[in-house]
């Protein structure tokens, strides 16, 4: 779906530069504008009497992640992605393309798996959110967790947590557990090291194919 | 990404009211393409209207319809048994589109609305008269092998990348939307307008109007039916070209034909007069043949998407065969 990204014709290093600035943006705080103790945080629209309108300067909000309440303070562009790895720092959700493309910030809302980097924090102010170091009971590894490690199901680990948090939600969808089905239904998780062959048992395992 | 202020609405009179009066106010809802176009800088809000518990999430069936709310999860409404009973293609064209974490996010009104675009439209850097008017046209001369062949102009060739509007307009869908003057019925079909000179103008919604609801008139041609999805990879791809289809056969004889293509055009793309050519013939393979060649008559090839033309052909019986078989 989102191939039609290629930039064209555009040099490497300007690039890396223009892709990396927003990024930066979001993530420091950085910008060229107005600042949280510069104005008000909140303000209201002419016509729409009780609505009020945040940002965009930083806020305070409040998140429900792996069943804790936490409060940060960030602006409405933060995504969730960012907000959960530079404000919360869980850092087990990872970040890779930053387009919905490669599944590395899959994390659950509501039990539905979805990519982080695509949403905004402040919209799951009432949500509950899971990421990866949500699934483990203490020290009792999650099913999917174990499966994965059982059949080495990752080679570098970058692209493992989402792998898993979207085996999570895939097994929560009961859709079925032959390969075509899984590897269907996982396509939007790349893995760079090709461990898919694993990745694929390791989920049959969990689901109860082993 | 640029700073925006961001709200969240409790009813659509409020959205609106929030929305009409800043020409640079988006709504969101799954946000699958209005976030990933803000990374891009190409769109760039002042204010962002957070819709999600706006109340237009249920599917369905009417005594007339199929009637699909617009905020309605892809995933949700490709398992809605309504859905893969009445029209099976529009199930199967969800199941074709993105990845699981996007139809879990991305709603279908959102869908029908994601931006008709190429990747000359997401390089900021580069000529693009959707996004910059009067800039030019990157594509046509340039790296054109994904773009159109029907419904192009000189200002721009640019697809539109939906499965479902396909599938949709093959079924003759209506959308229920709202303004601040009201509410209107449009066929999803008259709702797109191909390029011409003004490439930036993709549909006839005005600022602020806000989609409610698709209607998908129930039909018996619909029950018969197929989607076929043509693309460079087995999953998570766009189309090089698709085909909603979906026919019935009375007497030996085709009496309702629905043909439209994906992935080939500037709008999803149905054809009358394939479907007029079909009407009261055998339901054969040589019939779909000819009435291939009349779909793509008008097809004009740029270089590097000339394939299309004989791929969308070929995409026709592949499609035929399988809703016949």
């Amino acid at each position: 779906m989102k191939n039609d990204d290629k930039r064209i014709g555009v040099p490497r290093k300007e690039f890396i530069f223009r892709a990396g600035l927003p990024a930066l943006a979001a993530t420091t705080g950085f910008a060229p504008m107005r600042r949280a103790d510069a104005a008000p945080a909140t303000a209201t629209i002419e016509g729409t009497p009780g609505l009020r309108v945040h940002g965009p300067e930083s806020l305070e909000i409040s998140l429900t992640v792996n069943g804790e309440r936490r409060t940060l303070t960030i602006e409405p562009r933060v995504t969730l992605l960012d907000a959960l790895r530079e404000r919360l720092h869980l850092t087990g959700s990872k970040k890779g393309c930053g387009q919905g493309t490669c599944g590395a910030c899959t994390v659950l809302v509501n039990g539905r798996r979805i990519d982080s980097c695509l949403t905004l924090a402040i919209m799951h102010q009432n949500d509950s959110i899971t990421t990866i170091e949500g699934l483990a009971n203490g020290e009792e590894l999650h099913p999917v967790q174990a499966a994965f490690l059982e059949h080495d199901g990752f080679q570098c680990g970058y692209c493992t947590p989402g792998q898993i948090m979207s085996a999570v939600g895939f097994l929560g969808e009961k859709r079925g557990l032959d390969e075509g089905t899984i590897r269907e239904s996982m396509s939007g998780n790349i893995c760079r090291c090709g461990a898919y062959p694993n990745i694929v048992s390791a989920i049959q395992a969990a689901g109860g194919h082993g | 990404m640029q700073p925006f202020a961001y709200t969240r609405v409790d009813d659509p009179a409020q959205a609106i009211a929030a929305v009409v009066p800043d020409a640079r106010a988006r709504y969101i809802a799954g946000g699958t393409n209005l976030v990933d176009l803000m990374f891009d800088v190409v769109e760039t809000p002042s204010l962002v209207v957070d819709i999600n518990t706006l109340p237009f999430a249920e599917v369905q069936r009417t005594p007339d319809a199929l009637r699909i709310g617009a905020l309605a999860r892809m995933s949700d409404v490709a398992d809605d048994p309504n859905v893969r009973a009445i029209a099976p293609f529009v199930a199967q064209a969800l199941d074709a589109s993105a990845s699981a974490q996007l139809r879990n996010a991305a709603t279908i009104g959102g869908n029908v609305l994601q931006r008709t675009r190429c990747a000359y439209f997401r390089d900021v850097t580069q000529a693009c008269n959707k996004r910059s008017p009067g800039t030019g046209c990157g594509a046509l001369g340039g790296e054109n092998r994904m773009n159109a062949i029907l419904g192009g102009s000189d200002a721009c060739i640019a697809t539109h990348a939906s499965d479902l509007a396909v599938a949709l307009v093959a079924s003759g869908a209506v959308l229920h939307i709202r303004g601040a003057s009201g509410e209107r019925t449009v066929p999803l079909r008259e709702f797109y307008v191909e390029p011409g000179a003004t490439p930036a103008i993709e549909n006839t919604l005005a600022h602020g109007e806000l989609i409610t609801a698709i209607d998908v008139p129930l039909s018996p041609v619909l029950a018969r039916s197929h989607y076929l999805k043509v693309r460079d990879r087995q999953s998570y791809e766009f189309a090089l070209v698709s085909v909603a289809i979906a026919l019935q056969i009375e007497n030996g004889a085709l009496k309702e034909v629905r043909l439209a293509f994906g992935g080939i055009g500037t709008v999803p793309w149905r054809s009358d007069a394939a479907e007029k050519a079909l009407i009261g013939a055998a339901p054969t393979r040589s019939a779909f043949e000819r009435a291939a060649e009349v779909a793509l008559a008008g097809a004009i090839g740029r270089g590097h998407n000339d394939f299309k033309i004989p791929l969308a052909k070929r995409a026709v019986l592949a499609a035929f065969e399988r809703v016949t078989a």
